[in-house]
């Protein structure tokens, strides 16, 4: 897959975020500094299991190639990408070490 | 076009609630002049029925949550409805006059993740801020919340109403927003009461004050563009609905009773007795709102503003008919370009009746 087997990277939602999903999109909102995002859909999968306890390697597996096709090295790759870049951003939180305290799931609209 | 802009018209095709304004209370510890409210309890939400009704517009897709009244902190459990807004993730904005935040109650919101606090601040001068509020020493505590709130790295923002009382003390009350490092925002915008009283439309800026404000580019950014005259309306603009109230946003009254807008109280169910989906999905007075387009506009749609004109419908709801014009939008867009609307030419030929039909006595704020 690409992940160090020997580190495996926890991801984790921020509490400091409002967040809906609209339709297939996730719109993120920083409460640090109000900077307003959108995932697509495949970004939105990886943040919903953000739980902070699920590797990210497992994440990209179970939830990224178990619902897209997509090779697992490029999802892998992609997912890092997408992970330090809202990690930058302070909404994502990343340890090489499981993460309590992480925003709750309740996202979802009909 | 702005990702904002992009979530709203996605909101908007999706018909989903994107922002939702929710008063918890009525109640004040101010007595403002200018304001709309009747202030007695009439029988506010529990806290349970204010979290069942904020389950609901989570489940709606609702983003945007303000929460404000009358004062909200006069509810005592008005941080755990903040807390259970936030756990729910709602992006939440509180409104309040901030007498009653110390440092302890900025901490908290701080630490609630409030996206930002509005607070309602009409003049730099105690004797007029504190002569409209009817609360003297309002104004010291009402700065002193601001510099608490500032202290905890808290978005805030003043917002003026400008009105006779206060309408020499815009720009003084602007400098003092920079000087707290604060957003401010100036609105000229007097409502009549929720019942349909209009007698505090006299405390509307007079003609001339409007039109100084017009011309500041502090508050219109590029005057020449903000009065030139409106370009004409082509069909996008005819097909055009007026604004989010009923499309992309909503409004609950303590009293669990649903507006298009705060701005709008047009009784389009109640959340004691009705869920908020089977409300907003399909609420005859909502789906009406929603069906109106500018070519409806009886009026306006001959009106050579149409294109960039800032109608209320809900102001012109109160005048009674929601079609209709807005006479304080009317005036602002004659004030900015010096070209007399529709709804005026034709007052100037009727005698001032033309466009509008009696009030109607329905504008009730509570609903049993």
């Amino acid at each position: 897959m690409g992940a160090d087997p020997v580190s495996p990277k926890y991801i984790a939602r921020s509490p400091a975020i409002a967040a809906r999903k609209l339709g297939e999109e996730m719109v993120i909102m920083s409460a640090a500094d109000s900077t307003l995002f959108t995932l697509n859909e495949v970004a939105t999968v990886i943040w919903q299991a953000a739980d902070g306890s699920t590797p990210l390697s497992e994440i990209v597996e179970n939830k990224v190639c178990g619902e897209f096709e997509v090779e697992p090295e490029v999802a892998y790759r992609d997912a890092e990408g997408l992970v330090k870049e809202l990690a930058g951003h302070g909404i994502l939180l990343v340890s090489d070490q499981p993460i309590a305290g992480t925003a709750p799931q309740r996202q979802e609209n009909p | 076009m702005s990702l904002m802009q992009q979530l709203n018209e996605k909101a908007q095709r999706l018909g989903i609630p994107l922002s939702a304004h929710l008063d918890i209370t009525y109640r004040c510890n101010e007595r403002c002049e200018h304001c709309y409210l009747e202030h007695d309890d009439k029988g506010e939400m529990t806290t349970a029925e204010i979290r069942g009704v904020l389950d609901q517009l989570a489940d709606a897709g609702v983003f945007f949550l303000i929460i404000s009244g009358g004062e909200p902190l006069l509810r005592r459990d008005c941080f755990d409805i903040l807390a259970y807004g936030r756990s729910l993730l709602f992006n939440v904005k509180l409104k309040t006059n901030a007498v009653l935040i110390r440092e302890a109650e900025a901490r908290r919101l701080k630490a609630l993740g409030v996206e930002q606090v509005q607070i309602s601040v009409y003049s730099y001068r105690p004797e007029v801020h504190d002569g409209i509020t009817k609360l003297p020493g309002s104004l010291r505590r009402t700065l002193s919340a601001v510099r608490f709130l500032k202290s905890q790295g808290l978005k805030v923002t003043l917002a003026n109403v400008l009105m006779r009382q206060n309408m020499f003390d815009a720009a003084g009350t602007q400098a003092l927003a920079a000087e707290l490092g604060v957003s401010y925002t100036l609105d000229p915008t007097i409502t009549p009461m929720m019942d349909g009283h209009t007698g505090i439309l006299s405390m509307r800026a007079p003609r001339e004050m409007l039109r100084e404000v017009f011309r500041d580019p502090n508050y219109v950014g590029n005057v020449e563009e903000f009065c030139a005259p409106p370009p004409s309306a082509d069909d996008e603009v005819l097909e055009g609905t007026p604004c989010s109230a009923g499309h992309t946003a909503i409004y609950i009254t303590p009293y669990a009773d649903v507006y298009p807008c705060v701005q709008f109280p047009l009784p389009s169910g109640n959340l004691r007795r009705q869920k908020f989906i089977d409300i907003w999905r399909d609420s005859p007075e909502l789906n009406e709102v929603r069906s109106i387009r500018a070519h409806d506009l009886p009026t306006c749609s001959s009106c050579t503003h149409l294109s960039n004109c800032t109608r209320c419908p809900g102001l012109a709801f109160m005048e009674g008919n929601m079609r209709g014009p807005s006479t304080a939008d009317c005036e602002k867009a004659f004030v900015r370009t010096g070209i007399p609307t529709a709804n005026m030419v034709a007052k100037a030929r009727t005698g001032g009746s033309a466009g509008r039909r009696p009030a109607v006595s329905g504008l009730v704020q509570i609903r049993a």
